[in-house]
């Protein structure tokens, strides 16, 4: 379970994943390269602002585009640990629970929450509280197919977990 | 390829209950199931996983840190370098390296790279070199693995973690998709093509009209598109967030596949019952050229609207728009004229077999009097790789898929996706034209 506390930073609908890291540097690999691109043209306030327990809103259909892992790596690098939006992308969507950057589905909390609010999250609780303006905002939680993957920590060490379990099977 | 590639390969349509689609009927077959539902989470084996030197080599890192022993079927796992190749740097010659150096250790059947054989971008070149049958489930590393399902499979992109489990596994998970069903009827004008449609149709759907979405494309005006439009509709499918795009298997995909392969597969098709999200018609009969405008590809209007926008560059190519039928469209317009003067005319044939056809044809030779460059097969600028970038201020024409911020270039370059008649007539020209005015 997760809580975090920290500042809101907003994007609006449909931000691509060209946006989030450009085409010309996925030739890198390095995570703290990659995040030192991140944003770098459509955002380098939020990119160089952003703190870790800060939390990223954003509108319809977050992350489309193209299908590169290299955004959420850059992300996660800048100190994204959490995305409330009012939906993503589906590549995206699976991307961030592959590589542990918790996705929220929480539609509307964007359009009311201000850029700079004090914002809290809680998975446990499945809220989102705006202590600026003193408005909750409550989502699902994650569906249960996902627990499997969630609870391994990482698509790969669920993997490994089912490659150990059909070598001794 | 080893024969039996597929695994119910006697199944038939009867076997099928009834009341579903052609998307719902595949991923029944591939998780074992009589039928699904959309909305279910499934199973599903995979019959094949292609990766790319983009996104490959996040995957092979995690394939290693799974602990793999190897990939599930060499024949099954493709890896393919073309967004980057023919190596534009260091940091690409080491990721080139890294899909070589794997898919030798793991004795991939099949591995691409440009000067070594057969080659080309990855959703030209699958279908080319008849690794894709209807039917089947194909996992791609990119989004615009979409581009399968005009040969009637169910092909979805995915991320490089997500492709290195199932390269692993042989398998995945998948939640079924609601369908859309859009129907197209009456008959395209001379001037118009497959990517006319699936632009008017991203204007129509928007950028996430298709969300978490099938969407399949059918109708009389579908099944008069030869197979290069069907592969352009399919790929572009995923600009409306759609989670595949397919079309059901006819005689034109038979004859496709009779020249690439001898693999058998079985074909489902959509019942008459089956349930729909939504059902949207087009009436093709007076459809103009399409163009979409920065920064979305769903910013659409006909090209007779768009004020004549003075451009600096023309692209031709991609996955999109490099097929050889591309190419045959854009050098009747450009052939005995010349490029624009200011006009950067950049020609990049999708494979190698399209490169080589092109030749024959003199195609290449049209493109080289008319004063454009022509590239060997490669991504490119598409996706702002290498290859003829924009600067700051630049407009280009592209036939490629997404015009988004910076997409090709300086993060203040502008692109304007069109179909290769729009983009060859508006190099002639300087600026976005419709074909008529340059050609007969």
């Amino acid at each position: 379970m997760t809580t975090l506390r920290g500042k809101a930073w907003k994007v609006g609908d449909n931000v691509d994943t060209d946006q989030i890291i450009a085409g010309r540097y996925l030739s890198l690999t390095d995570p703290e390269e990659l995040g030192s691109h991140c944003f770098e043209s459509a955002r380098p306030e939020l990119a160089e602002g952003f703190s870790p327990g800060d939390i990223l809103f954003a509108g319809e259909n977050f992350g489309c585009g193209s299908s590169r892992e290299h955004a959420v790596v850059a992300l996660k690098a800048l100190g994204v640990s959490c995305i409330v939006a009012d939906s993503f992308a589906r590549i995206f969507f699976r991307n961030c629970i592959n590589l542990g950057l918790l996705p929220v589905e929480c539609p509307g909390a964007a359009a009311s929450i201000a850029e700079g609010d004090d914002v809290y999250l809680d998975t446990a609780s499945g809220k989102i509280e705006d202590l600026a303006k003193g408005l909750v905002f409550e989502f699902n939680p994650m569906p249960p197919f996902l627990d499997e993957v969630l609870a391994a920590g990482s698509l790969t060490a669920y993997v490994q977990k089912r490659l150990s379990e059909r070598h001794a099977g | 390829m080893e024969a039996g590639r597929f695994e119910h390969n006697t199944g038939s349509e009867e076997a099928f209950p009834v009341g579903m689609t052609i998307t719902e009927k595949i991923l029944a077959r591939a998780s074992g199931r009589e039928s699904v539902q959309a909305g279910e989470i499934v199973r599903v084996k995979v019959d094949l996983v292609m990766g790319h030197d983009v996104t490959l080599p996040l995957s092979i890192l995690e394939f290693e840190n799974m602990g793999a022993p190897g990939v599930y079927d060499r024949e099954k796992v493709v890896a393919v370098c073309d967004h980057f190749a023919p190596a534009a740097n260091n940091a690409a010659a080491d990721r080139i390296k890294m899909l070589r150096d794997f898919a030798r250790e793991q004795g991939l059947a099949h591995y691409f790279e440009a000067g070594s054989g057969q080659s080309g971008v990855c959703h030209a070149l699958l279908p080319e070199e008849g690794l894709i049958l209807p039917g089947s489930v194909v996992l791609g590393a990119d989004s615009h693995t979409t581009t399968y399902g005009a040969l009637g499979a169910f092909a979805t992109g995915m991320g490089s973690t997500d492709i290195a489990a199932a390269m692993a596994l042989g398998e995945t998970w998948l939640r079924v998709p609601q369908s859309l069903r859009l129907y197209y009827r009456g008959e395209l004008g001379k001037w118009t093509s497959g990517k006319d449609l699936i632009l008017y149709t991203l204007g129509r759907l928007g950028a996430g009209g298709a969300i978490y979405q099938a969407t399949e494309f059918c109708g009389p005006t579908i099944e008069a598109l030869g197979m290069s439009d069907r592969f352009t509709m399919c790929n572009m499918a995923v600009e409306a967030g759609a989670k595949n795009g397919i079309i059901a298997r006819d005689a034109k995909t038979e004859q496709y596949l009779l020249e690439r392969t001898s693999q058998t597969y079985v074909a489902p098709s959509s019942d008459h019952d089956a349930e729909y999200a939504d059902t949207f018609e087009f009436a093709c009969e007076e459809l103009q050229p399409q163009v979409a405008f920065p920064f979305s590809p769903d910013n659409v209007r006909p090209v007779q609207e768009a004020g004549g926008v003075s451009i600096d560059a023309a692209i031709i190519g991609s996955c999109t728009n490099g097929r050889l039928e591309d190419l045959r469209i854009a050098a009747d317009i450009l052939r005995g004229r010349q490029v624009a003067r200011g006009v950067r005319l950049i020609v990049i044939p999708a494979t190698q077999k399209t490169y080589l056809q092109a030749l024959k044809e003199g195609l290449l030779e049209v493109f080289a009097e008319a004063g454009g460059a022509v590239s060997t097969p490669t991504c490119g600028p598409c996706f702002g790789g290498h290859m003829g970038l924009l600067a700051a201020g630049e407009r280009a024409v592209s036939t490629t898929n997404r015009n988004f911020v910076g997409r090709m270039g300086h993060a203040e370059s502008e692109v304007y996706l069109a179909s290769p008649a729009v983009a060859a007539a508006s190099a002639v020209v300087g600026r976005l034209v419709h074909p008529a005015e340059v050609a007969e």
